[in-house]
């Protein structure tokens, strides 16, 4: 980091990086007992090069010392590696923070007394619909059951606060008062993110992504509920319906979020599994805080980027241009509109590709149950729970 | 917003983690699961020179703060504690 920025509102000096992340995604294995149709990171089977656990403690060590205040450990479902509950431990006991997403399946009674019993740990239990028809459709039969029993043990043992992690999808928006009233039952907090075109979803993107009616009604909804509901960065592209929504406006890739994936490789963002947003690997040399400090990549990342065709765009301030890994996957050029972008210029462009999606860039890596049965827990968007005081919004200085 | 008692001895609330940053540091509640920033780092030595000073005054004094800087530096600990970052000390 070499700018010292005068201003004052967080997103502007998160624009140039931060000495450490102050979250990062870890997907600890791509094994998972479930194949979702749009799981990000195209999960179902181990990788035989998964970092050990003794790597991993090294990795968690690392972080330890960089002062990186917590890790969203997701994968593939982190919890069905045998030393799951050993690596969340010695997370813990060295100062690095865990919320780990799961699909509920080793949520027991047992476990959800443990984890209730840890104040520095934070559970999201991924559930894609608020019935069993809309969830199961997209999850695999069987997956609202598990999901709901995981909430009831997690409910029982006390734990407050844990997150029900919803991607929002075009069969769900509809949903949204649903998945509130759930949330509340179970005294948990609802967490909305955005469905990108990433992994799996790729395939299903088109199909799935809410429809411009329903961007709207989402939006609306945020406004009058956004104070309750963590978001983190998934929605800022929103922004150009009138007022920026609560949550991280700014695309953090590289600059304040990253991940590792489950052979130690470095990205952008969880959602940008490609070697053009590869920075490099943990078990290389200076392990991560080097990857972190001095990849070509992440130093670009750092610096100011230019609107493009979004230059004269009123929004850009808030929205940015949207997501870089969204435009990136649909073909979109980086440094122009989203492809939801809500003045339709997006859509547009989108019309402009040719057809069959030949051309369309593919995640580095497939680890999709080769049954063809769907595959995963999803979701780690980076950002998505954290909570910005908003009154820090414009500094601590009063 | 209450203004801060200056006389009185303030402390970091336990679950705070500060981590500094070249425009002065990010601070992270586990408690509250908030995330917060000091804009500069004066106001870093200030908050890091809490525990062990009687008061906060005598923490921004030993920070190097000027008096008539007291004020300013005063509600900027206000908003820290107010959102629970920032707590009262008694021993
Ligand atoms: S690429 Fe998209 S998902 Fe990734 S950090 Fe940027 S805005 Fe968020
Ligand atoms: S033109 Fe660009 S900045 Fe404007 S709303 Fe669309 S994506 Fe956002």
């Amino acid at each position: 980091m070499t700018a010292t920025p005068t201003s004052s509102r967080l997103v502007d000096l998160f624009e140039y990086g931060l000495d450490a992340p102050i979250c990062l995604t870890w997907e600890l294995t791509y094994a998972c007992n479930l194949s979702c149709a749009h799981c990000l990171s195209s999960s179902g089977r181990r990788d035989p090069r998964e970092l050990s656990t003794a790597k991993a403690k090294a990795v968690i060590d690392e972080l330890e010392a960089m002062q990186v205040f917590y890790v969203n450990i997701g994968g593939g479902e982190p919890t069905v590696r045998p030393d799951f509950w050993e690596l969340l431990d010695h997370a813990t006991n060295h100062h690095v923070g865990v919320k780990f997403s799961t699909n509920g399946v080793r949520i027991t009674r047992e476990t959800a007394e443990r984890l209730a019993g840890n104040d520095y740990v934070d559970v999201q239990v991924s559930l894609d619909g608020a019935t069993a028809d809309v969830n199961d459709a997209v999850r695999g039969p069987g997956s609202y059951a598990t999901a709901l029993r995981a909430l009831e043990h997690l409910a029982a043992a006390g734990m407050r606060n844990f997150k029900i992690s919803v991607v929002c999808t075009r069969h769900n928006i509809p949903q949204l008062d649903d998945f509130k009233a759930l949330a509340d039952r179970f005294g948990a907090q609802l967490r909305l993110t955005r469905l990108r075109p990433s992994g799996r979803g790729a395939d299903v993107w088109d199909d799935l992504h809410p429809t411009a009616g329903q961007q709207r009604e989402l939006y609306d909804w945020l406004l009058a509920h956004g104070d309750n509901v963590l978001t983190g960065d998934s929605f800022f592209h929103l922004a150009g319906y009138g007022q920026a929504l609560p949550g991280l406006n700014l695309c953090g890739a590289g600059r304040v979020v990253c991940l590792i994936d489950p052979v130690g490789d470095v990205y952008a963002c969880p959602f940008a599994i490609h070697e053009e947003f590869l920075a490099g690997n943990v078990r290389a040399p200076g392990g991560f805080s080097r990857v972190w400090r001095d990849s070509e990549l992440f130093r670009r990342l750092r610096t100011p980027q230019h609107g493009g065709a979004c230059a004269s765009c009123a929004f850009y301030d808030t929205c940015k241009g949207g997501c870089m890994a969204a435009k990136f996957f649909t073909g979109l050029p980086l440094d122009g509109p989203d492809p939801e972008c809500v003045q339709g210029h997006g859509e547009k462009l989108l019309t402009l590709r040719p057809v069959g999606g030949s051309g369309l860039p593919k995640p580095s890596g497939d680890h999709s149950h080769r049954t063809g049965a769907p595959v995963r827990d999803c979701v780690e968007d980076p950002l998505a729970g954290l909570r910005l005081t908003p009154k820090e919004e414009n500094g601590a200085h009063g | 917003m209450t203004a801060m008692d200056l006389d009185r001895a303030w402390d970091l609330h336990p679950q705070v983690s500060v981590r500094p940053e070249p425009f002065g540091a990010l601070l992270y509640h586990f408690g509250t699961r908030r995330l917060s920033f000091l804009k500069d780092r004066r106001l870093l030595a200030v908050v890091q020179a809490l525990a062990d000073a009687p008061t906060a005054r005598a923490a921004c004094l030993a920070a190097g703060l000027a008096e008539d800087e007291l004020s300013r530096y005063g509600r900027a600990l206000a908003v820290l504690a107010q959102s629970s970052m920032v707590v009262g000390r008694t021993s």
